[in-house]
């Protein structure tokens, strides 16, 4: 018996109370709120350019339907006309000439006609335009941002996993002098934003000449006092007496933490390893200040950059978007439980 | 919500425990283990067994000190000097002027008297912004929690539609929502359809600070959803047995019980959420780039820019406006650990 009961009694004979009724109403009209957009977003991006600029918007990626006639090189559009006397016929558009159209029948090229544009409507069909997504990957520096963003977010992760569960394991399993001291200044990490800090870690990245290149982008965030925390929590939950018999049969310090506690602590290295390819591959301020060359642009900061200038080019910016949170689309779907648990146990993100 | 069955400590360790790399590790894994175990063991020879957690520590506190705690240092150093060069050596020391020159205000209440006016714009911006999304955030966030709290069907599924923005990046969602906000958008196809007026939602002052505000509490939400759902399901059941009996109204149990036992919690979510409302910067500024003019313009945007992106790059100013914006985090920060401390013990 729990709240669910009291606040909902559903399974009371009585039937439904009003308040089941208001939370599925709230709950379908969240579906919609919440995934209604990038269902949006997905499906303009299929879009052609042409049927972007349509107002108002079709619900679905519609493109005008051809047709090839006989006796003309090109494919012709195809168009619903309304004739003079009431009937209607589909007939596919030779030329424009001012408000009048030049029409032929598809299935009798020799008959034409002259129609007034406004008693025509475009045919139209259900088409994808997959080059929305084909032609950034060639025209744009596109894909070397996706490679820079997947290099950021493997090599970052990778340091931080292990830099990060070198100090948990440290401040979990040895009593050492300024283990305190070291705790706190873990705990003191947590407190400083890069926001806070960014003119002088940019200072600090320029002496170490890393401006521009990518190390700029990973090397700051790689410690975090998040990852050291999740990790020491584990790794305190560990049998001593592994370590202990360990330490008899002779193993050293280090074969200790990378062959024992290691493979032990691979659930919460798992939890670590999605936030930190989700931090790696959305951070955006601090890549922003310090990636000014277009070569060395991660995929955030290429697609804020092609939002300034592609204004009226949003067939391949929705593409773009969409090829953008497809990995963490993917990464959700098949390791939600792992995001939920972490963050409700860890109260961090 | 099962909350540890997949990260609960392994309780049968036994297996990987031998020291031997496992048989069907990654021959790479194997290699990087090989190649690591001599040098690691020679330096434990060499500096002794208790000197070894030292080694363990010492890249994650050099990250720490290179990248937080010097850079805290030379924040401080950067705002009491001036001129534009990047290196605080070449820095002529000017004391308090960066600070006087953010503060100096006919009156603080009007940012068009500050000559620095851009700063307090931005203050005011983050004030404003900060106040409703909090309110916006914790009650929706709550709601929602309650709700899914309730027994439904397909919670798990509801629970993820609400969750999923929250891993979405800022340039994400705030694509998303520039292609359903402007002028040709969804939006304004659907008001015109329904017999409205066309709306500029993005380039009109009040509209783009709500649309700010809305689209911030659209992506994380679902973030502070999970905490109090957490929250909730931690609340034992017998004292809901207990109220049942009683025939206590449901409005009552709710004011009564449910919110003072979750009050931990709403805690951690409103300071969590307001630290993060203070600095926000990323969504605002892809979805309006601080406007029109200057109405969604947020001082970490203001930060940014006086240091990144101005055709003059002023180093000391944005130092100056960041430890104004450290101190109110650290306060911020400080009254979290109160409430804390104060719900522990």
């Amino acid at each position: 018996m729990n709240i669910a009961h009291l606040v909902t009694a559903r399974r009371n004979p009585k039937g439904w109370h009003w308040t089941d009724i208001a939370a599925y109403t709230y709950l379908v009209l969240g579906v919609v709120l919440m995934f209604g957009p990038v269902l949006w977003l997905v499906l303009s991006s299929f879009k052609t350019q042409a049927s972007l600029l349509e107002f108002p918007p079709s619900l679905l990626p519609l493109s005008q339907k051809e047709v090839v006639v006989t006796g003309y090189p090109q494919p012709l559009p195809l168009f619903t006309v309304t004739m003079e006397d009431g009937t209607k016929r589909e007939l596919a558009q030779v030329r424009r000439i001012g408000i009048q159209a030049q029409m032929v029948d598809p299935a009798n090229p020799s008959q034409q006609f002259r129609v007034a544009i406004d008693k025509r409507t475009p045919v139209r069909q259900f088409s994808l335009a997959t080059e929305n997504y084909s032609e950034p990957l060639q025209r744009f520096a596109f894909p070397r941002f996706l490679a820079n963003s997947v290099f950021v977010t493997v090599v970052a992760t990778l340091i931080t996993l292990l830099i990060n569960s070198m100090a948990a394991y440290a401040l979990s399993i040895y009593e050492f002098k300024g283990k305190n001291a070291a705790m706190l200044m873990v705990i003191g990490t947590l407190m400083i934003p890069i926001t806070i800090i960014l003119v002088p870690v940019y200072l600090v990245v320029t002496k170490l000449g890393l401006v521009n290149s990518l190390w700029a982008v990973i090397l700051p965030g790689a410690a975090t006092p998040t990852g050291v925390f999740l990790l020491r929590q584990y790794m305190l939950t560990l049998p001593r007496d592994l370590i202990e018999a360990a330490r008899m049969d002779k193993a050293s310090e280090w074969q200790i933490y990378w062959r024992i506690v290691m493979p032990l602590t691979l659930p919460a290295l798992a939890v670590l390893t999605i936030f930190s390819i989700m931090w790696r591959w959305n951070e955006f301020l601090w890549p922003l200040a310090v990636l000014t060359k277009t070569e060395s642009y991660t995929l955030q900061i290429g697609l804020n950059a092609f939002q300034g200038e592609l204004q009226t080019q949003w067939q391949y910016l929705l593409a773009m978007t969409v090829m953008t949170l497809t990995p963490v689309a993917l990464v959700f779907v098949f390791l939600q439980r792992f995001i939920t648990t972490g963050i409700a146990n860890t109260g961090m993100k | 919500m099962t909350l540890t069955s997949k990260t609960s400590p392994a309780t049968s360790p036994a297996p990987a425990a031998s020291l031997a790399p496992s048989r069907g590790a990654n021959p790479v894994l194997k290699l990087v283990t090989r190649i690591l175990d001599w040098p690691m063991a020679g330096l434990q020879r060499l500096i002794g067994e208790r000197r070894m957690p030292y080694v363990f520590l010492l890249p994650n506190l050099v990250f720490f000190g290179l990248f937080v705690f010097v850079p805290i240092a030379i924040n401080f150093v950067y705002s009491v000097t001036g001129g534009p060069a990047l290196f605080p050596s070449e820095r002529p020391y000017v004391g308090a002027d960066q600070y006087s020159y953010l503060f100096d205000c006919g009156s603080y209440v009007d940012p068009n008297t500050c000559r620095e006016d851009h700063f307090w714009r931005g203050v005011y911006n983050t004030l404003f912004f900060s106040f409703f999304q909090v309110v916006a955030m914790v009650g929706l966030s709550l709601l929602t929690a309650v709700v899914l709290n309730m027994k439904i069907r397909g919670r798990g599924f509801f629970r993820a539609v609400y969750f999923f923005p929250v891993l979405l990046s800022p340039v994400v969602v705030a694509l998303i929502w520039k292609w359903i906000l402007q002028r040709d958008g969804l939006l304004n196809a659907a008001i015109m359809g329904l017999g409205g007026e066309r709306t500029l939602f993005l380039t009109e002052p009040g509209w783009a600070m709500f649309w700010a505000i809305f689209v911030s509490v659209w992506a994380h939400m679902g973030f502070y959803t999970l905490i109090l759902l957490a929250g909730l399901q931690a609340i034992p059941s017998d004292i809901y047995e207990a109220a049942e009996m009683d025939a206590t109204p449901r409005w009552r149990v709710f004011w009564r019980l449910t919110l003072p036992l979750l009050w931990p919690n709403l805690i951690v979510v409103i300071v969590l959420s307001l630290i993060r409302a203070v600095q926000t910067f990323d969504e605002v500024f892809v979805l309006t780039g601080g406007g029109p003019g200057t109405s969604t313009l947020m001082v970490v945007q203001y930060i940014y820019e006086t240091a990144f992106s101005n055709q003059v790059q002023n180093f000391g100013l944005a130092a100056a406006a960041s430890v104004v914006l450290g101190i109110v985090l650290f306060a911020l920060t400080l009254a979290q650990l109160a409430f804390t401390q104060r719900k522990s013990s």
